[in-house]
């Protein structure tokens, strides 16, 4: 079976997803264009060697609807040759790109796949394609529909996170963010967003707050009592029994943010690596994903990583460096206890707590952090996990090569 | 005679006079439904009609759907057939190219209401007692006459939710207010003017959801408005109704879908979430029970034939306490004149303060004027004269549970009583046959059960003495429905027949804790099973120490009787708490809960260290637990004949201790588990968890001879 070996990744700089956000300014098309642009340059590729375009999107409607993976390789100049397709794996749809981009490699079908993302939050709004479950009354009731903020602050509960254990993970991911940007970092992904007139929108995650320490983050509203006491508490309270009250510990300042952004994974088999003059980076070595139990939703990252070092012949200790998405802190921190880990190997440089977490993109963005940081400290193994809406988990190992 | 009367007059206004013959109220069934399809063809051919009014010769205008017939049937087809039928002749009715009127000169509830929403226009006589609603939801059902896609059309699909979710029942103001009811009327003859007035004024009347332009009010299921409303309402109704009456779960889909679909296609839609309520186990059991049982009941199935209805004009209560406060309260809000008696005048005036208080709570949801206040208070006088009892044709005694105190008060009433006057007394425990020895009349002497509190509980258990007479009876059971309370009957027997059954369920809670099941999963067994409130809550309620209290006496009773005593493994967890651990109840703010000054409650959190933990029971164990310990008392009850007929069983379960109501009852529920299925299920919880599940031999017959509990 043929290898699938990743020979760059670029992301665009997150923006505030909101009106105010610098890429409100900038159409999803634009972000994934950026993105296919800076591959095609930084690789001398020739797009017609392209077989297909990945591209997750998790509220594909409008702007970003359809089947904007196509349009946009279209759209980005790209040889009319290449295909593209959107899918959404919900949260986990940028690195479901990578995923797919590697089976369509190791299949042997395909030589050359881009996997990546793109999520304008500030223009297209999370929720805004309705859904069967949380829009259809008898799909919600019958299978326990809760927002996902009531299911992290179950987690919470359940493994005993006091509001100052989330509050310090998030003041540790603001800080480890800052320090990574002032270090530069993420200086060989990041692309900037600039203008039709070649003016830069955005070089940075503008998100990042360093200076937050626990008393600022000790002022915040919890986000999710309100929704709790609309009658999503008592749907969880009857699927964890042994719990009297849910203690609503996140809130938006330990919770991920709301951004703008694209990433994109270039991802190809050996021989049209030599072929391009290309370099591998790294390897992808195994994949997974699974279902956990869907009310609580955000369990999946410890079982589906599992489920990945079993196929890979590996432990959780094996791997140098975790990137595990900050849907929520308690998120990572619950994830930490079910793989025996230690914080110092997650999220190194932060995560989406400090940088945002533009839904159908994050996956791709933090495989392309991995990487950065494995090639940066020189250490081979990297895994990226990621929760995901319905109750599901993803997980991709990578080897440097 | 025809069930629709087809009046045309010279001005072409067709009146049809729903007016069925040999019934008090209109019902539909095809007795009406046919002759009004008749009506409405002769309306479609005759150019000559101008307009059509709708009313009926009855008190009421029409009371909805023949329960009967929905109840007997078992096949989808033939539900959704008949809902589509329904539908079909209603469609007819609002296209026919001529105003149609309602005029509703009553009650228009369920289909009744229905119909009348596809007419054009509803006018109503301001009748405060008339009501406007769709109920169906009460008994397991939807509005499947169109009702789900024509309500949330006319009024928008918020406000038309909890009409249908909950069922709430409009009066003309409130139905007008709703926009259910375009117009108000003083009588017939001012509705009957102003259902001409609006025909001649729109001579093309169409329904506003057949014009092309129609929008929906607030929205249709797509508008984010509401998008935002479908993600929370389940919760919200989840949180009520645990998930056990699918009739909701069907009814927001009627509405959900039916507010992205055209009219039509949600009229179907609705037919086939009709059917599935209709062959519904839920249904079945809901509208036998509170239906069919319930009117049984209502109509008096457990009185004694013979007797002239009777009428308690003047009423005495001894001991105002929690109780005999409450049933003042009760009495004097029908009219009766009640005395409140007590051994100090404080005491007397603190119990009438607990109706003031009521009232003035009342006052404050304007539900009650300070005129209505004053009337009411009036016809409570507080005393501690025994001479005041002059006059009474009841006395209830209801002071402390002690058998000497009753004797003495006993005494010392019917010494002031008529000599037709009869007594009873609201004992909880004590047998009626022996406080009887006390009065010098014991065929006039009775036991009224009430439930606290008595302003909200519905149920009365009345309890015969070995010498009651089949008058007093008679009198007890027409006195209960005087102050609109539903009366069950039962034998005289230790706990009679709810005190015994409902004291399992707190009973077989605390053997799961002793087990080392987790306490809150305990409690939502509970709430899942569909009872109002946890094992432990409901025990805190009670209050450990009366359990106590009642353990010792029952302990006491069987050593007299040289009896040994079968102890129910849940009173050592009473004795552990009361004595070793001093959690007495709620009342001392301490229990299985914590009762906080701020309000609310948790669990004592040291609880799992007295109780601790064992391996978790899957959380379906806990509840078949709970329930069948519940069930197989209340059908021991039943093999004992301590109370004699399945409709006092089952409803005195839902009323008088909360059974859950959608399983129709503590017999019914036998009856929908499988009376098989229950024995060989109880013997299995037998063999694991005690003697105390062994089935009752009442069902191990039932089962063999393959029937049922039949009302």
């Amino acid at each position: 079976m043929a290898e699938a070996f990743i020979y760059d990744a670029v992301r665009t700089p997150r923006g505030k997803g909101k009106k105010d956000g610098s890429l409100h300014q900038v159409t999803p098309i634009h972000l994934v264009a950026t993105c296919l642009n800076a591959l095609e340059d930084r690789n001398g590729l020739d797009t017609a060697l392209v077989d297909d375009v990945v591209l997750g999107c998790v509220t594909p409607v409008g702007e970003q609807g359809a089947d904007i993976a196509r349009i946009a390789v279209l759209y980005a100049g790209w040889d009319e040759s290449v295909a593209g397709v959107t899918q959404s794996r919900f949260c986990a749809s940028g690195l479901e790109s990578v995923n797919l981009a590697a089976m369509k490699v190791m299949s042997g079908y395909e030589d050359l796949v881009v996997g990546g993302g793109v999520e304008s939050m500030s223009r297209w709004a999370m929720g805004s394609d309705g859904g069967a479950w949380a829009m259809d009354p008898r799909v919600n009731q019958i299978t326990g529909f809760a927002p996902q903020g009531v299911g992290a602050d179950t987690i919470a509960t359940l493994e005993g996170f006091s509001r100052q254990d989330v509050d310090a993970f998030a003041v540790r991911s603001q800080q480890r963010a800052a320090a990574a940007w002032a270090e530069g970092r993420f200086g060989k992904s990041v692309v900037p967003v600039r203008d039709l007139n070649g003016l830069t929108v955005l070089d940075h995650d503008e998100l990042i707050r360093g200076q937050t320490t626990l008393d600022t983050l000790g002022q915040l509203k919890p986000s999710f009592a309100q929704m709790g006491q609309m009658g999503f508490d008592a749907t969880v309270l009857r699927k964890y029994t042994t719990l009297e009250k849910i203690d609503h510990v996140h809130h938006a300042g330990n919770s991920s943010g709301i951004v703008d952004g694209a990433a994109a994974v270039l991802v190809g088999n050996k021989k049209i690596g030599r072929k391009l003059g290309l370099k591998p980076r790294a390897r992808i070595v195994a994949t997974a994903v699974m279902g956990s139990e869907p009310t609580i939703m955000l369990t999946g990252i410890g079982p589906a990583s599992k489920k990945a070092l079993k196929k890979a012949g590996m432990s959780a200790q094996d791997i140098d460096l975790y990137e595990i998405n900050e849907a929520f802190a308690a998120v990572v921190m619950r994830a930490a206890r079910d793989l025996g880990i230690d914080m110092d190997r997650i999220n190194v440089n932060g995560g989406a707590i400090a940088m945002g977490h533009p839904l159908g993109a994050t996956g791709a963005m933090i495989l392309g952090t991995v990487l950065d940081e494995l090639e940066r400290t020189d250490r081979q193994t990297g895994l990226v996990s990621l929760c995901v809406g319905g109750g599901m988990g993803i997980a991709t190992i990578i080897e440097r090569v | 005679m025809t069930a629709v009367q087809f009046n045309k007059d010279a001005d072409g206004i067709v009146t049809l006079v729903l007016d069925m013959p040999g019934r008090s109220m209109n019902v539909l069934n095809e007795e009406l439904t046919q002759p009004f399809a008749d009506a409405i063809g002769r309306i479609e051919t005759d150019e000559s009609i101008k307009g059509v009014i709708v009313t009926s010769g009855k008190k009421e205008f029409l009371a909805g759907a023949d329960i009967e017939k929905v109840y007997a049937m078992t096949d989808p087809q033939e539900a959704f057939d008949m809902s589509e039928a329904f539908k079909g002749f209603l469609r007819r009715l609002e296209t026919c190219g001529r105003p149609v009127v309602a005029a509703l000169n009553g009650t228009a509830l369920g289909g009744g209401l229905e119909l009348a929403l596809a007419c054009h226009y509803r006018v109503a006589i301001n009748n405060p007692k008339a009501k406007f609603g769709l109920p169906e939801v009460k008994l397991g059902l939807l509005p499947g006459g169109g009702g789900t896609q024509r309500l949330p059309r006319l009024i928008g699909i918020q406000p038309s939710l909890p009409l249908m979710l909950e069922g709430k029942e409009l009066n003309p103001e409130k139905a007008r207010a709703a926009g259910i009811v375009h117009e108000l009327a003083d009588d017939a003859a001012d509705m009957m003017a102003k259902a001409r007035a609006w025909i001649a004024a729109n001579p093309k009347a169409a329904q506003p959801w057949d014009d092309k332009k129609f929008k929906w009010p607030g929205g249709d299921s797509k508008h984010p408005a509401n998008v935002q409303m479908w993600a929370i309402a389940p919760s919200m109704a989840s949180a009520k109704s645990y998930g056990n009456y699918p009739a909701v779960t069907h009814i927001m889909s009627c509405v959900f879908e039916g507010g992205i679909t055209d009219f039509d296609t949600g009229c179907r839609v609705e037919s086939r979430y009709f059917a599935a309520c209709v062959v519904s186990q839920v249904s079945k059991n809901m509208i036998g029970t509170l239906w069919f049982q319930l009117g049984g009941i209502n109509k008096g199935s457990s009185r004694p034939d013979g007797f002239e209805r009777g009428t308690v004009r003047k009423l005495g209560i001894l001991g105002a306490g929690m109780m005999g406060a409450g049933i003042a309260y009760a009495a004097a809000k029908v009219g009766i004149e009640t005395v409140l008696l007590d051994t100090s005048q404080e005491n007397a005036d603190k119990g009438k303060a607990y109706s003031a208080g009521l009232l003035d709570k009342q006052m404050k949801k304007g539900r009650m004027t300070q005129q209505g206040k004053d009337e009411l208070l009036a016809r409570i006088s507080a005393t501690t004269d025994y001479a005041d009892l002059k006059g009474c044709d009841l006395v209830i005694e209801a002071v402390f549970e002690d058998r000497g105190i009753k004797a003495d008060v006993t005494q010392k009433a019917e010494a002031q009583l008529a000599k037709d006057a009869f007594f009873a007394s609201n004992t909880s425990t004590l047998p009626i046959t022996g406080l009887a020895q006390a009065s010098a009349r014991p065929k006039n002497f009775i036991g009224l059960h009430f439930f606290s509190p008595v302003d909200k509980m519905p149920l009365v258990e009345i309890i015969k003495g070995k010498k009651t007479s089949p008058e007093t009876l008679a009198r007890a059971f027409d006195f209960v429905q005087q102050i609109r309370k539903t009366p069950i009957v039962v034998n005289d027997a230790r706990g009679f027949y709810t005190s015994r059954c409902f004291a399992t369920y707190p009973m077989e809670g605390m053997t799961l804790l002793a087990e080392g099941q987790h306490p809150r999963s305990i409690e939502m067994a509970g709430l899942q099973a569909g009872m109002p409130v946890g094992p432990l809550a409901v025990q805190d309620e009670v209050s450990l120490s009366l359990s106590m209290h009642i353990l010792e006496q029952t302990r006491k009773d069987y050593a007299a009787e040289g009896k040994a005593i079968p102890e129910h493994p849940g009173a050592a967890v009473v004795e552990k708490m009361c004595k070793t651990l001093d959690r007495p109840g709620k009342k001392a703010g301490k229990g299985f809960y914590d009762y906080p000054a701020s309000g609310g409650k948790q669990l004592w959190p040291a609880l799992t260290e007295h109780f601790p933990l064992a391996e978790p029971l899957p959380q379906q164990e806990l509840i078949d637990r709970l329930m069948f310990a519940q069930a197989n008392e209340a059908a021991k009850c039943y093999e004992e004949k301590v109370v004699e007929s399945v409709a006092d069983t089952n409803i005195g379960s839902i009323f008088g201790w909360g059974f859950a109501p959608f399983q129709g009852g503590a017999l019914q529920f036998i009856n929908a588990y499988g009376v098989d299925n229950f024995v060989k299920r109880s013997r299995q919880l037998a063999k694991q968890y005690g003697e105390r599940f062994k089935p009752a031999r009442i069902l191990v017959k039932m089962a063999k001879e393959g029937r049922t509990f039949n009302a």
